[in-house]
């Protein structure tokens, strides 16, 4: 085994609805080390969302994972059985920070509370013990502990996106997910929590993978980048590579859509049309109907990823030598 | 020390040739629901003060965007001017074109006219006698999904300003109005999306609906509120620079409402930045990002994220303490005295930041800040 922790092998989500299978997540392979923080970006409904509830093995009905292996700490969690997955794996291994979750803390239920119990059911603590470490989780994200106390409903939006923070951290994981920790968010309270993360991964060593459709949020703390179009990975690579070399036409595109305050003034990108609907993707390369570089031969073959200079992958005829 | 001449005015902004729309000491306060218990204690009356005097004015043809953090009155300023909220105080002046206000001021003798400047003291239109400056006067709202009757087509939900205001005197002339406004969208060919409903078409083409139901009655000033940040920032450049080849195309002035500084700065002409209710700076965009004087701005600015992996860990300085107070309970003098850390290291200034607020002054030319740090002494 290589010294990744996680390393996801063409997983496939599917959601079987009325309509149709949504391929919402179609074959990705990911990889992450210790202490790194990998950046998965893509358009709203590509599949952020689902490739993350995979991983952590809690997809929603009518959605199943169809295929693929997950290897954690060099073993394949996804053919652990639930029992054991939630166990072994979830919160203690791989915790995860939701999309809106700062809306899913219990209204009725002290914050303190809320970070303790799974301390007691979990790893057994004492209720005196759960509630010193809920002291020092909430200090390690910046809240005064004696914030334990209060309600939900007493709390900024920043300050409970940092209760699910510290919740997400309570059982010492060494991955957490951290789906659109800031979207609902504020600039000055965005800044903070991305403040708060770099912290946590240079102070605790724990691997991060941020998702998010921000790339500019990306670039804050991503040692790699990952970019999701469709159920699939397109390009990936060290963010150097994606920020000041982006191969993929929609790479391309995405960077060159974001704005910025600072620096040169150059007119923004756009990537004309919308995504496809995932339960009938377009055939070949699902980017071709609204590349601009698109050649024939795309629309018949899907292009492979492949490693074009050192750690960085890219899916799309352009690169590949086999394609003419 | 600093001495404060009584009555000096609450800002330094004038009235303007170049101006359509001028705004001065705009309030709007939407009073909170009192338990009967609190009516029988006769507990004072509580306001949420949504907007809390902002002044400015708006060029003929330019963009001026108006940001901050949600909640600090951003999209009840834009109902305010166009009467869609009840003013609570201030004034609002607009400049028709010559046609309206020649037609309103003779339907309408007793219509608020500023004389020299033809033009309308439209605070003091009353809401019922408003409907024809919504001709002229139209608003994009934030969420392209929301903003959209689901039940109507496309043509439909463009067909229905110009029934309301009697435009097209056939149903072919409006058909033919409605197939020219998807054109001017480039929803085309028109007769594609005339007869879908608004969940048949991607939220890109609904904002461009959106933009196109606005567009039907020729506005000369639209406020644009938030009208691509519901979006993918992939097809967010598209929209933005459909609505700048409409503005020159038809001559359109823009009150642009956004959180995002930086996309502010690829469309805006001159930015105005509020906390809590009121403008704290004002001035050229570039000149406003580049070197920010008031303290919130400079907050502000520090904090957003640049597309930039050579920034990672880096830990970002964001000068400001505390968090954003209720807007129930605004802090008296300067509103922003309890994060502002410019106060901490001039302590001299402290009697005066917490007692009276600061007017919204020019420091140099076309740039106004609203704190004592900049006033002379
Ligand atoms: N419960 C569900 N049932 C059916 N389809 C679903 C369900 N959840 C998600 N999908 C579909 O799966 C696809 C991927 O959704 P997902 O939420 O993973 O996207 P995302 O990239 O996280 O988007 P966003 O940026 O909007 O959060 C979408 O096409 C979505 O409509
Ligand atoms: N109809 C209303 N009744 C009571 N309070 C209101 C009403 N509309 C707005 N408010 C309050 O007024 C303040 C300003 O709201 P507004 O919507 O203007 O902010 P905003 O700057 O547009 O924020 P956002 O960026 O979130 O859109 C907020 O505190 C809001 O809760
Ligand atoms: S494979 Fe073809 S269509 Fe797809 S991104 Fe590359 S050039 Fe464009
Ligand atoms: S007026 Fe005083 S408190 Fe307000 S921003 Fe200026 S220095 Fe800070
Ligand atoms: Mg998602
Ligand atoms: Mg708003």
């Amino acid at each position: 085994m290589s010294e990744n922790l996680l390393e996801v092998r063409d997983i496939k989500t599917f959601f079987y609805t009325a309509k149709g299978i949504v391929r919402a997540v179609d074959g990705v392979s990911i990889s992450i080390g210790k202490g790194e923080t990998l950046g998965i970006a893509g358009e709203s409904g590509c599949g952020k969302s689902t490739l993350a509830y995979s991983i952590i093995r809690l997809v929603p009905p009518p959605g199943k994972i169809v295929g693929g292996e997950a290897f954690f700490t060099g073993r394949d969690v996804l053919k652990l059985s639930e029992e054991e997955f939630r166990r072994e794996v979830r919160w203690k291994g791989i915790s995860m920070i939701f999309q809106g979750a700062m809306n899913a803390l219990n209204p009725v239920y002290k914050v303190g509370d809320q970070i303790a119990e799974p301390l007691v059911l979990h790893k057994g603590l004492s209720k005196a013990e759960a509630y010193k470490r809920t002291y020092e989780l909430l200090q390690m994200v910046g809240i005064d502990p004696r914030r334990a106390y209060n309600y939900p409903h007493e709390l900024s939006g920043g300050m409970k996106q940092r209760v699910m923070i510290a919740m997400a951290l309570s059982l010492s994981p060494s991955l957490v997910i951290a789906d659109e920790p800031t979207t609902a968010l504020d600039v000055v309270i965005q800044a903070q929590i991305m403040n708060l993360l770099k912290n946590l991964k240079k102070e605790l060593g724990i691997s991060i993978i941020l998702i998010t459709h921000d790339l500019a949020l990306i670039a804050e703390i991503s040692d790699r980048v990952a970019i999701m179009y469709a159920g699939k990975i397109v390009e990936h690579g060290l963010s150097e590579q994606i920020y000041y070399n982006p191969l993929h036409p929609y790479t391309r595109g995405l960077v060159l859509s974001v704005p910025k305050l600072r620096g040169e003034l150059r007119e923004l990108a756009w990537i004309p049309g919308a995504p496809p609907d995932l339960r009938q993707p377009p055939p070949g390369c699902r980017f071709h109907p609204r590349c601009n570089v698109m050649m024939p031969s795309c629309a018949k073959e899907e292009p492979p990823l492949i490693e074009v200079e050192p750690g960085h992958y890219v899916a799309c005829w352009l690169y590949s030598s086999g394609s003419r | 020390m600093i001495r404060l001449s009584e009555g000096m005015p609450e800002h330094s902004l004038k009235l303007d040739k170049k101006s359509i729309l001028y705004v001065e000491n705009l309030k709007t306060w939407f009073p909170v629901r009192r338990s009967i218990i609190d009516v029988v204690r006769r507990k004072p009356r509580l306001y949420i003060r949504a907007v809390d005097g902002v002044s400015f004015d708006i060029k003929e043809g330019e963009v001026f965007a108006l940001a901050g953090e949600s909640g600090c009155g951003k999209t009840t300023t834009g109902k305010a001017i166009l009467r869609l909220v009840e003013l609570t105080d201030g004034k609002v002046i607009y400049r028709p074109s010559k046609h309206l206000f020649e037609e309103l001021t003779s339907t309408n003798p007793s219509i608020p006219v500023v004389d020299k400047y033809m033009g309308i003291e439209i605070s003091r239109v009353p809401a019922k006698n408003f409907k024809p400056l919504r001709t002229e006067m139209q608003i994009i709202f934030q969420d392209p999904y929301g903003s959209l009757n689901p039940r109507l087509t496309i043509y439909e939900v463009l067909e229905e300003p110009l029934v309301i205001h009697e435009i097209g005197s056939t149903k072919d002339e409006r058909a033919e109005l409605v197939s020219r406004a998807l054109e001017m969208v480039k929803l085309t060919p028109p007769e594609e999306f005339l007869y879908r409903y608004p969940h048949m078409i991607s939220g890109g083409q609904r904002q461009r609906v959106v933009i196109a139901r606005a567009l039907m009655l020729r506005p000369r000033f639209i406020v644009a509120d938030e009208p691509v940040s519901m979006l993918d920032v992939s097809i967010r450049a598209e929209i933005l620079s459909l609505m700048m080849d409409l503005k020159k195309q038809l001559g359109l002035t823009y009150l642009f409402i956004t959180h995002d500084l930086a996309l502010a700065r690829y469309i805006a002409d001159r930015l105005a930045v509020m906390y809590l209710g009121k403008i704290v700076e004002l001035g050229d965009t570039m000149r406003v990002i580049e070197n920010p004087l008031h303290p919130y701005t400079k907050a502000l600015i520090s904090a957003i994220p640049e597309p930039d992996p050579r920034n990672r860990l880096k830990i970002r300085d964001v000068p400001i303490k505390g968090e954003v107070p209720s807007a129930l309970m605004i802090p008296p003098g300067c509103r922003f005295h309890t994060r502002c850390v410019a106060l901490e290291r001039s302590p001299e200034l402290m009697e005066l930041c917490t007692k009276k607020e600061p007017p919204l002054i020019e420091v140099e030319p076309g740039h106004y800040v609203a704190c004592w740090l900049y006033c002379k002494k």
